[in-house]
């Protein structure tokens, strides 16, 4: 494949609990190269979600490095990481995180705001990304007025409309039912198709087989590490998504 | 993101909770239009008061002279005349500091028309005498060198006076009153001046010659000034010079040994004046302290909303947090919010400011006088408020961790 996106070197975290140190990652080493999509799993506690925030520059490890894009994240201050989270990074959530009683036009800008990008170019960049996740019809609706799944296609529009090398989903079906799911994941695979790295961490074996590799994460360590053939997801003839699909 | 947007992110989260905006803004306007109204106030009151001295006469001194004492009981300044028309001659021509000087001789008589009869004070004085009170003739001519000379029976009369003899708006001009029995020929009336301080009627009086009032009126010993004398001095600094200048002519006059107590006294009415002045300015600083300390606790009210509004929304800071918003972009709108809500009340403070201070002028009949300068700091000290209340929370927004943030329900 082509050259690593992400790579890490024995990345460890420690968190200080009281007098216990609890630690949530050991020494994990691991490469992912541009465009694969790679699910972690694992139980809870794993370590998985602490991986995730320090892939994602949300966190930084205790010991270790990692760089991402060529980057030395591991040193990078506050400001700089809020930098690479805007400019290389886009975020879905389990739980969608939307700002309510705002737009969904609004809600896609919003990150292109702390780019510095000008208006008109923030609105013009936030239709494009609604349209490609099939809602450009829905532009001035708010999050109450959508569904679960219209609403994370509006978070996976925001998380795309910086134009990102790598897209990290956290549990991003874990609030939907299992036919929006699939919608979720045929557009994952699309976006995947046009160069997007994918970070997804799930617990559901069934969302895991939509991805190029998977990784099993176990009490901070990396359990096993496999690529596999990824399953198509078969998108239903009403889905809106696949109206919209070029 | 540029000043404009997260004026813009700012404005539409106070709009989202009108009635907590306004309700914390409630504080500052209140403090605002406090310390506006109270300033205002303060100063209408300074105005009044320099109104009233300003129509007693600028720069005035009073000479009075001195005071018997007999059997024990003492008399009081000018119960003994100690003051000659020598002393007079010598203060106009020697204290270099007085502009003019005049006598006043006063005694209340009846002044009688042809059908009416009103008792007022009878004045005896010289040209000047007008001219140091700032108070010109409305009708009419006024009294003239060459009446002192001859001593001519002429008088000139107060507005109210004028009102009880021969109605309002009547002009008396070459009729003829009697006071004493001696008839005077009435050549002007005085412009209205209104009250003193004090609530005395100025216009309430009438003027002769002093002179005339000397041989028809007073009677007695002709040496002594049977009265005050008027002095003007020729600048309001100069006032507390004339004074001195009086005072050494006349102990020098009077030849009063070194030490012993002066047989006259002089009132200096401008440092009287800047004596009540000061008084009132005491006040208004008083008053407007007062609603300043409510200014502080109008940004304390701001500053406890918005600890309560960024524990609220700690969820979009995480999110905000997770698309790029930097801690700088972060505190800078919670710190916009907190100067939102401080000027707006600033604003709107000055509005109900300037309202108040203007139905309480209409109330007391004072001028309104609203200072430019106070309503700039009142709105630059809002704007500190909001800034110092404001950094706080915005600081305590800006250090959130953003997995924490976005984790917080």
């Amino acid at each position: 494949m082509a050259k690593s996106l992400i790579e890490t070197s024995k990345v460890s975290k420690v968190y200080r609990m009281g007098d216990v140190e609890v630690h949530a990652l050991r020494e994990v080493s691991i490469s992912i190269s541009e465009g694969e999509s790679v699910a972690v799993m694992g139980p809870s506690g794993s370590g998985k979600s602490t991986l995730m925030n320090i892939l994602g520059c949300l966190d930084r490890p205790s010991s270790g490095g990692y760089w991402l894009a060529g980057e030395e994240v591991s040193q990078l201050d506050r400001n700089a990481l809020a930098r690479m989270r805007n400019h290389t990074l886009g975020f879905v959530f389990q739980s969608f995180n939307l700002l309510s009683r705002t737009s969904a036009q609004e809600n896609v800008e919003l990150p292109l705001l702390y780019a510095g990008v000008s208006a008109r170019e923030r609105h013009a960049r936030a239709r494009e990304a609604l349209a490609r996740v099939g809602l450009a019809d829905r532009m001035h609706h708010h999050p109450n007025q959508m569904s679960g799944g219209q609403q994370q296609r509006v978070a996976v529009a925001r998380a795309l409309v910086t134009r990102p090398r790598l897209m990290v989903a956290d549990e991003p079906t874990g609030n939907l039912d299992s036919r929006t799911s699939i919608e979720i994941m045929a557009l994952f695979q699309e976006l995947g198709r046009s160069g997007i790295t994918l970070l997804l961490v799930t617990h559901e074996p069934d969302i895991a087989r939509y991805a190029s590799r998977v990784v099993v994460m176990h009490d901070g360590r990396v359990q096993s590490d496999r690529r596999q053939t990824p399953l198509q997801a078969e998108l239903g003839p009403d889905s809106a998504g696949a109206e919209s699909a070029p | 993101m540029s000043l404009l947007q997260v004026l813009r992110v700012a404005v539409r989260a106070l709009l989202r909770n009108k009635m907590r905006s306004f309700l914390t803004t409630l504080g500052v306007i209140i403090g605002v239009s406090a310390v506006i109204a109270m300033v205002a106030i303060g100063e209408g009151a300074k105005a009044r008061v320099e109104e009233a001295f300003a129509s007693m006469g600028s720069n005035l001194l009073v000479v009075l002279s001195g005071t018997t004492s007999a059997s024990g009981a003492h008399g009081g300044f000018g119960s003994m005349p100690t003051l000659t028309w020598d002393d007079l001659k010598a203060i106009r021509s020697e204290a270099s500091a007085v502009r003019y000087a005049s006598p006043q001789l006063r005694s209340n008589q009846q002044v009688i028309s042809e059908d009416q009869n009103w008792a007022t004070s009878i004045n005896g004085v010289s040209p000047e005498y007008f001219s140091m009170r700032t108070w010109p003739v409305a009708m009419g001519s006024a009294i003239s060198q060459s009446d002192i000379e001859t001593g001519n029976k002429v008088v000139l009369l107060g507005q109210t006076v004028v009102d009880k003899l021969f109605g309002a708006n009547a002009d008396p001009t070459g009729q003829s009153v009697r006071i004493q029995k001696v008839p005077f020929q009435i050549i002007g009336v005085l412009a209205r001046k209104g009250q003193s301080a004090t609530g005395q009627d100025y216009d309430d009086a009438a003027f002769i010659p002093y002179t005339t009032f000397q041989a028809k009126i007073q009677g007695g010993l002709q040496k002594f000034v049977a009265g005050a004398l008027m002095v003007s001095a020729v600048s309001s600094e100069a006032t507390t010079r004339a004074q001195n200048q009086i005072a050494t002519l006349l102990r020098d006059r009077h030849h009063t040994p070194i030490g012993a107590d002066d047989d006259f006294s002089i009132r200096n009415l401008t440092e009287m004046a800047s004596a009540q002045q000061e008084g009132v300015k005491t006040l208004t600083t008083l008053l407007a302290s007062i609603a300043a300390v409510s200014l502080i606790v109008g940004g304390i009210g701001i500053m406890n909303i918005m600890l309560v509004s960024v524990t609220e929304r700690t969820r979009e800071i995480g999110i905000r947090m997770a698309v790029g918003a930097r801690p700088r972009d972060v505190l800078s709108q919670f710190l916009v919010e907190a100067l939102a809500l401080s000027i707006a009340g600033g604003l709107i403070g000055i509005l109900l400011g300037l309202l108040v201070a203007n139905r309480l002028a209409a109330n007391f009949g004072w001028p309104i006088l609203i200072r430019v300068d106070v309503i700039v700091i009142a709105v630059g000290f809002s704007g500190l408020v909001g800034v110092v209340f404001g950094l706080y929370p915005a600081q305590k927004a800006s250090r959130l961790d953003p997995i924490e943030a976005l984790r917080y329900e």
